[in-house]
């Protein structure tokens, strides 16, 4: 990346000799991507992140073709939001977290213009059958875009062929290792976009803004080296998670494993602790140096009920005492031995009467 | 008090600032934390997003680790709902007393303790006094900054664990000390009123809201005559004159009682109003009980004159007669700037 912070400062845009090379490095990256995601280098559109792919991918199908916008209940906020913003439905899910496809079966119709399932949740880690989900908009809703935020996947899952059934993908560099502030979308040939973000025309008229030349090939390289390495590495953080997962509910009277492991991705350790504050919860863990989350946490800071956990009818209280121990390509043995350590603890101090 | 681990209730404010600064120097291991009360708009009071990244930004200039805390549906719960139902029911409630008794003294100090720390600290002005093991609740230095009033439900196993180092000092003197510290909060205004109660919108629009306003019917409390209307029976406070209009000779009109179900407010003149006894109900001490016969002064509002009185088991009787508390305020009963205890007016 640190060329083009330095001597290769060119504006891919410009025509000279300077931008010629930065040019090049975003052409590359282009393609790279390409490969990684399963599409045609002129498919893959960059953005500033999988929030905006997310709201590019909706509001842009939305801005040429109208119609209603569809995601499921468990979807992150970048689509949830955008979903609810523009007027659209939301579908329940299943007490997995799995979408139901009965349910999104009687509410897809030919209004329907675009339809958001993520391949992987970012809070419980629950992988979505996007193959089924395909089948059902080419039978009920033939005209519609299907669109997956593949976000939260992209470490764990093969993209590439898991994300083929949709038209439209979304990434995001810093979730596998990449920098933040920069994503990508795919966008399929046949699929019409409009753009968002108005200006000088870039990424074929789909997304305006000069490019974020560092990001952008920072976040190649993180999605060459993520798929080099993806097999060993899932292998590798699976036994990881499982160990911690298994010693956790060992050691922890009432722990409750939110989604079966077999159905989510090898990072995610998502628990609930019965009677315990997931809020002071994480303070202790903070303290003995394990960084851990539980729902997501609004602007001031404050946590907040998940709405994912709500979603797949765990009762408030329920969610308000869950944890999630996300593990990560540099997870290693001696952190999995500290969570086992800290955590019984912490949850043991908090039951204290 | 030698050194504990001290977690202190942050605002963004300049008191709870200072309080924290205060703390560090004296060598407390201290944690800042802010509560995260109400999502709703509010423009008037603590917990936007903006005091949080203040209190985010002093404690970082403090080096001190700082958390937040969403108690928002005991809020919602403790204070905010209780506030409503007691303007439906045509009392005048004190919300700041109930979020510090269930909010800032109750759940925040149980999980300051569930976490391991010995003792909290706010930015309120009063003062906790310990003497042989026991503790006081005192007014704090600045007179016109004393809130020792919404502190009064404070018992002994509370006091024990509190620090309020704000007490020992003026306004003026903890605004000086933030600027010599250099701490962004130093100039920030003092909060004003109830911080879930907007000051475009006020009491009118929240309850409007939430419980749906009604026109009352104003009586007159000699003749027994309708002499008028007002466009909110729930808002109406008794002791109030706004709004209530004139008699036939241009006589001031106060309100004496508020009948919500019957949608009627009974007025009268001032004189009228004078009252010399208060009926009071979930009475508290800080320490031992008052007994009935006991001289006191009496403080019916978070600024109000302190009355002489005498307690008499279940109320105050005043030395002189005054104007009458309006149902739901919470009356303080103090000896010089001591907190004895305090009730709900009847």
């Amino acid at each position: 990346m640190l060329p083009y912070l330095t001597e290769h400062y060119g504006n891919p845009s410009g025509v000279h000799r300077i931008s010629r090379m930065a040019r090049l490095a975003v052409d590359e990256a282009r393609d790279t991507a390409a490969e990684c995601l399963g599409c045609e280098p002129g498919e893959v559109v960059f953005t500033a992140g999988g929030t905006e792919a997310d709201n590019l991918a909706l509001a842009g199908v939305r801005a040429r073709r109208g119609g209603i916008v569809m995601c499921t209940a468990v979807e992150h906020h970048a689509v949830l939001h955008t979903t609810e913003m523009l007027d659209g439905t939301v579908v329940a899910v299943g007490p997995d977290g799995v979408v139901d496809l009965e349910r999104l079966g009687d509410s897809l119709h030919d209004e329907v213009s675009v339809l958001s399932v993520m391949l992987a949740n970012n809070e419980v880690g629950v992988i979505e059958p996007l193959e089924e989900v395909a089948a059902l908009v080419r039978e009920k809703s033939p005209s519609a875009a299907l669109h997956t935020d593949a976000v939260q996947a992209f470490l764990w899952l093969d993209v590439a062929t898991m994300a083929a059934p949709a038209d439209l993908v979304a990434i995001s560099a810093h979730k596998f290792g990449g920098p933040k502030g920069v994503g990508a979308l795919v966008v399929r040939a046949g699929t019409e976009v409009g753009p968002i973000i108005h200006g000088g025309g870039q990424e074929r008229d789909r997304r305006s803004g000069t490019h974020n030349v560092a990001g952008i090939v920072g976040m190649a390289a993180a999605m060459r080296a993520t798929v080099a390495e993806r097999t060993t590495m899932v292998e590798r953080v699976s036994a990881l998670r499982d160990r911690l997962a298994d010693g956790l509910a060992d050691a922890v009277p009432g722990t409750i494993e939110t989604v079966p492991r077999d159905r989510k991705v090898a990072g995610s350790c998502h628990l609930r602790f019965e009677g315990v504050e997931s809020e002071a919860l994480l303070v202790l863990l903070d303290d003995a140096g394990v960084c851990a989350s539980a729902g997501s946490a609004c602007t001031s800071g404050a946590m907040e009920p998940s709405h994912v956990l709500t979603a797949m009818g765990v009762s408030r209280a329920d969610a308000l005492s869950s944890l999630r121990l996300s593990l990560g390509t540099t997870t290693t043995d001696d952190d999995v031995d500290l969570a086992l350590k800290t955590v019984p603890d912490a949850v043991a101090r908090l039951r204290e009467p | 008090m030698p050194p504990a681990r001290v977690l202190v209730a942050m605002s963004g404010g300049v008191d709870s600032s200072v309080a924290a600064a205060m703390l560090v120097e004296a060598g407390h291991d201290v944690v800042g934390a802010t509560m995260k009360l109400w999502g709703g708009a509010g423009d008037s009071g603590c917990c936007s997003v903006a005091d949080v990244e203040d209190a985010r930004r002093v404690a970082q200039q403090l080096g001190i680790v700082h958390h937040v805390f969403n108690f928002g549906e005991d809020f919602e719960t403790r204070v905010v709902e209780p506030y409503v139902a007691a303007h439906a029911a045509g009392r005048t409630p004190n919300p700041c007393v109930e979020c510090n008794r269930h909010l800032k003294f109750d759940r925040f100090l149980h999980r300051a303790r569930r976490l391991g720390f010995g003792a909290v600290a706010t930015g309120h002005h009063a003062r906790v006094v310990q003497g042989s093991g026991r503790c006081q609740l005192r007014r704090g230095l600045d007179a016109t900054k004393d809130q020792s009033y919404v502190l009064s439900m404070l018992g002994q196993e509370q006091l024990a664990r509190i620090l309020l180092p704000i007490g020992e000092l003026t306004k003026d003197q903890v605004r000086a000390r933030a600027a010599a510290l250099g701490l962004r909060t130093a100039t920030k205004p003092d909060s004003q009123d109830v911080c879930f109660i907007t000051a475009t919108g006020g009491r009118r629009a929240f309850l409007g809201d939430r419980i749906g306003l009604r026109p009352g019917r104003l009586v007159d409390s000699s003749t027994g005559d309708d002499v008028g209307g007002v466009p909110a029976v729930e808002l109406v406070t008794v002791g109030q004159r706004r709004g209530l209009g004139e008699g036939p000779g241009g006589e001031r009109r106060y309100a004496l009682s508020v009948d919500v179900a019957a949608s009627q407010v009974v007025v009268g003149p001032l004189h009228e109003l004078d009252t010399e006894e208060v009926g009071l109900t979930g009475l508290g001490w800080v320490d031992e009980p008052v007994v009935a016969g006991r001289v006191v002064e009496v403080q019916c509002s978070a600024h109000g004159r302190p009355q002489p009185a005498v307690f008499t088991g279940d109320g105050v009787r005043f030395d002189e007669r005054q104007r009458r508390v309006a149902p739901g305020q919470t009356v303080v009963l103090y000896e010089g700037d001591r907190v004895l205890g305090s009730g709900i007016a009847a």
